[in-house]
């Protein structure tokens, strides 16, 4: 099943099949691949299937609104009114959500449908998706690899038709890396675009929702409900949401494309930079004027995003001490064993460690060294962008430096985890958007092609990618396994 | 005792009054049922974020402006990170680096002719935390988190005050300018007006501050004065055994009467401030000031000089009046009624009734007399119908609950009588009845005249005007 969330729209219109019946198909599909792909963590039947109705009634009625009865997954990550929000830790494994996320209001507003909440790494930390409580997500195209994190769930149910669309959320790369990884697209849109309120905060400054889906159109459609102003969120942008689909189907005939030169050197794949100079060559074909640029400060990107991610969601994931809600250990025999203990046994590995060194980080006598020096690289990062952004209209490259690695190739070491991400991770420093989308395989795998915009220019990165699809089918690819 | 010199400085959480809280839209009203007025953002539930409630910046503001300070136009809200269970998110939202009142100062006045300067370091915004509650429950402690999130102003001294008695002049100014500004209740039974106090004591002379404890849970001006008085002891007492005070925190406690350790610097946290990526910086323009600066009442400072200058008030009275603002209030309610009276006004206010409210333990927002009835008998004294003398029955009658001056004058037949024919009977009557008397004031014992006029006051039921029976007297008693 290849059905996109255009083709569900249009042929809900036409009355070709109901939401219910194309809600039951995606039910069905996911009852049937989750075991072996493990992408959701709650699967909402009943929830799915009382939307589906309504969205009916509404389509019956002419009261369809932009997504009615579409269904769509959602990462584990949003908080969901009377739902599981475990944000893919034990420690929240018992967490209902008592409200929504403004996302999920968004999409409920739309008529959208939802099918569940999708695994990820543990407080969507991590590259791989090997970081869940709830256990890694295999990737579709081959099962023994993993799908990228941290909104692995999201991407894989995308690649394998387990939804059209997801939702997923982007602190370094976690929606354009797995993305990637599965031969989806995907947009993490500007900082501010989209509303962080009922987004469990891994780091503040960085983190912002955006979609996954089968086509750059697709991701226009669901970027548009997600996207707008919150009061509730101070940091949203209070900025006209602009036409996306709109915008798509102008061509690029003279767009400026640069390419920074660190990001084909050394650590990148030999045949990724082949499939990437191909579509580049496409490009060029559609009238795009293709540029070489330098974005120097690069190489800074991981470092300066470990120290500001860490220190923030040190502070971020303090919540989490077993008294209000979520996991508490047994029998504490006082606060301190109970501090200790729930958050001990609560949290996985990974979020321990960089609890840690965010805790370091801002400690005294080392908050000059680290998070001072960190906020200073990164306006030397965002400043690299800025004068990028002089000469050319997007900015494109590999989104990551090789395909799908197997599964625990990685586990042992994080530094290499960490390394997955130095193509993205200067973006949300940066708070630029980015796209992931698919460009060629390698292998049986599939490779991602980044596209950088200016900020809030989605619209730009949106049409140039649908421009590439128009031309291209490795986003229609779906592996053989989930046909 | 002589050789110490105590340094001490404050540092006072005002409550904002403003009516939800500084980061939600949660109620702020106090004494609500236990966790009633706590929303998901009060809660610290996974995904929510604040949002400034920006009268609280403007209440900030109004304070900065009345204490002369430098507001910036850019503050930052910080993360201040501590695991304490009724601070519902791991860390409270505070200032740290780019408070938004920055250096001011004022002036207090610890004695009559005394005036002191006090420096105030800074004031900012942050939101108080939840309630522990432990001894509702057997075994188990309780959370109420319906304070958490209501706005505090941290006010933060110099350490410029040198004896207890000028801390608590300090704090007494602080809590006048607030209510004053209408910015913080000062109710501190309730905890809206909380005192800290850094206390530390050096050999008089010395350049270096001694090593200081910080003084907690003081809530009363008295507490104050007693807790730092003690603590000054406890420190010198230390130092001349040959010990050596530790920087910790201490909890007065006012059964006891004692300060006791709490925590020690080693135990201290650290608290890894960093600004709070869930916030805006905050934009305060000259605009946003100067409209801030031009909504503030008068000041008391303005007012005490205003008193002296225009009412020719002395400088203690001026400075009593205008203590708090609502003893200011009354004044000027009253003497609107009575413009000329004002030096009258003034002492019946600062005589009679603070001394009958200070017996009642009353504010004097809740006298029973007010201010149109203290004018009215104020004007029945000027306008002589009755004396100074018959007034202060009158007022007491006022003060429970008889009626008003008037009213009491006239039920009880108060008025004075001046008709000198009236007064001469009086006279006549008493140099009659008193010979001996007569004989030693024509014989040149001049006090004896104030026997007669005891005597015919006494008869008058003190109603006699006493200007008419002097004068009466003196000319019926020639020789």
């Amino acid at each position: 099943m290849t059905s996109s969330v255009t083709e569900i729209r249009r042929a809900l219109a036409a009355g070709e099949f109901s939401s219910v019946e194309i809600t039951q198909d995606y039910l069905a599909r996911i009852a049937q691949h989750n075991p072996a792909l493990n992408c959701f963590i709650s699967v909402t039947d009943d929830i799915a299937l009382a939307q589906a109705r309504a969205a009916d009634a509404a389509l019956a009625r002419g009261k369809a609104g932009a997504l009615t009865g579409v269904p769509l997954a959602h990462k584990d990550l949003f908080c969901t009114d009377g739902v599981k929000t475990s944000c893919g830790s034990r420690i929240l494994d018992n967490f209902i959500a008592p409200y929504d996320a403004t996302v999920i209001e968004n999409f409920r507003r739309d008529g959208a449908v939802m099918l569940g909440k999708t695994n990820m790494d543990e407080f969507a930390m991590g590259s791989s998706n090997e970081n869940s409580w709830y256990g890694s997500v295999a990737n579709p195209w081959n099962t023994a690899h993993v799908p990228g994190g941290s909104s692995g769930g999201s991407a894989a149910a995308v690649a394998a038709g387990l939804a059209p669309g997801a939702t997923g959320t982007d602190t370094g790369g976690s929606i354009r890396q797995p993305a990637a990884l599965c031969g989806v697209t995907g947009i993490k849109p500007t900082y501010g675009r989209v509303s962080r309120y009922g987004m469990i905060a891994y780091g503040s400054s960085l983190d912002q929702g955006g979609p996954f889906a089968r086509s750059a159109e697709d991701c226009a459609l669901l970027l548009q409900t997600m996207s707008g102003f919150d009061r509730r969120d101070s940091t949203s942008a209070e900025q006209a949401v602009p036409d996306y689909c709109g915008a798509l189907g102008k061509g690029i005939e003279g767009l400026k494309i640069g390419l920074p030169k660190e990001y084909f050197a050394e650590g990148l794949d030999d045949s990724i930079a082949t499939v990437i100079e191909t579509a580049v060559a496409e490009l060029r074909k559609l009238g795009a004027e293709i540029k070489d640029i330098s974005l120097p400060n690069t190489s800074l990107s991981i470092p300066t995003y470990y120290v500001i991610a860490m220190a923030e969601c040190s502070s971020n994931l303090s919540r989490f001490d077993g008294v209000r809600f979520g996991y508490r250990c047994d029998n504490p025999v006082d606060l301190e064993d109970l501090y200790k203990r729930s958050r001990g046994e609560g949290f996985g590995a990974e979020v321990k460690r960089r609890i840690m060194i965010g805790t370091y980080a801002l400690s005294a006598g080392y908050y000059d060294a680290y998070y001072l020096k960190a906020q200073q690289l990164r306006r030397m990062i965002k400043q690299d962008f800025q004068q990028a952004f002089d000469s050319v209209d997007l900015i494109l490259g590999p989104t990551t430096p090789e395909t799908a690695f197997k599964l625990g190739a990685k586990t042992d070491d994080p530094v290499s985890m960490y390394l997955q991400d130095i193509y993205t991770i200067s973006l949300n420093l940066a708070g630029l958007p980015g796209m992931s989308l698919p460009a060629g395989f390698i292998d049986g795998l599939p490779v991602g092609m980044q596209l950088i915009g200016n900020y809030f220019d989605e619209a730009v990165l949106l049409n140039a990618a649908h421009s590439y699809q128009q031309v291209s089918d490795w986003h229609l690819q779906t592996p053989e396994a989930f046909k | 005792m002589s050789e110490w010199e105590s340094v001490i400085g404050l540092e006072i959480h005002a409550q904002l009054a403003t009516r939800s809280k500084i980061f939600s839209g949660a109620s702020t009203a106090f004494g609500a049922a236990p966790n009633t007025q706590a929303c998901a953002v009060d809660l610290g539930l996974p995904g929510v974020l604040p949002v400034l409630n920006r009268e609280a910046v403007t209440m900030a503001i109004r304070f900065g402006v009345a204490i002369d300070a430098e507001i910036d136009h850019h503050s930052v809200f910080a993360r201040k990170n501590y695991f304490y269970p009724d601070l519902p998110k791991g860390y409270q939202i505070s200032q740290y680096e780019l408070p938004i009142v920055g250096k001011g100062h004022l002036y207090i006045s610890p004695a009559e002719g005394e005036l002191k300067e006090v420096g105030i370091t800074r004031a900012h915004l942050e939101e108080d935390a939840g309630k522990s509650i432990h001894d509702q429950f057997p075994e188990q402690s309780a959370i109420d988190l319906n304070r958490a999130g209501t706005p505090l102003l941290e006010i933060v001294s110099e350490p410029d005050m040198r004896s207890a008695k000028e801390a608590v002049a300090y704090a007494r100014k602080i809590h006048s300018l607030v209510r004053y500004l209408e910015i913080c209740d000062g109710n501190m039974q309730e905890g809206s007006f909380r005192c800290d106090a850094n206390v530390s004591v050096r050999r008089k002379g010395e350049q270096k501050l001694g090593t200081r404890a910080e003084l907690k849970n003081i809530n009363s001006f008295r507490f104050l004065e007693r807790a730092i008085n003690i603590e000054i002891e406890r420190q010198i007492d230390l130092i001349e055994d040959g010990g050596s005070v530790v920087q910790e925190t201490r909890l007065y406690d006012s059964e006891r009467d004692e300060t006791r350790s709490m925590r020690s610097k080693e135990e201290a946290n650290d608290y890894r401030y960093f600004p709070d990526p869930d916030l805006l910086p905050v934009a305060i323009t000259d605009e946003d000031i100067a409209h801030i600066r031009a909504s503030l009442p008068e000041l008391p400072e303005q007012k005490k000089q205003r008193y002296i200058d225009e009412l020719g008030l002395s400088d203690y009275n001026a400075e009593l009046l205008t203590a708090n603002r609502e003893t200011a209030s009354y004044f000027e309610t009253a003497l609107a009624e009575i413009p000329e009276q004002n030096a009258q006004l003034a002492n019946w206010i600062l005589g009679d009734l603070a001394g009958a409210l200070n017996k009642a333990n009353l504010d004097i927002a809740d006298s029973p007399i007010t201010p149109q009835m203290l004018a009215q008998l104020i004007s029945r004294i000027s306008d002589d119908t009755i004396s100074g003398k018959i007034a202060k029955e009158v007022f007491e009658a006022m003060w429970h609950g008889k009626g008003d001056a008037d009213g009491i004058i006239e039920a009880r037949g108060l008025k004075q009588i001046t008709d000198s024919g009236a007064i001469e009977s009086l006279i006549d009557a008493v140099i009659a009845a008193n010979p001996e008397q007569v004989e030693q004031f024509r014989a040149g014992k001049d006090k004896v005249l104030g026997f007669f006029v005891g005597q015919v006051m006494k008869q008058s039921q003190g109603k006699a005007n006493p200007g008419q029976v002097n004068a009466i007297l003196r000319e019926k008693l020639k020789p």
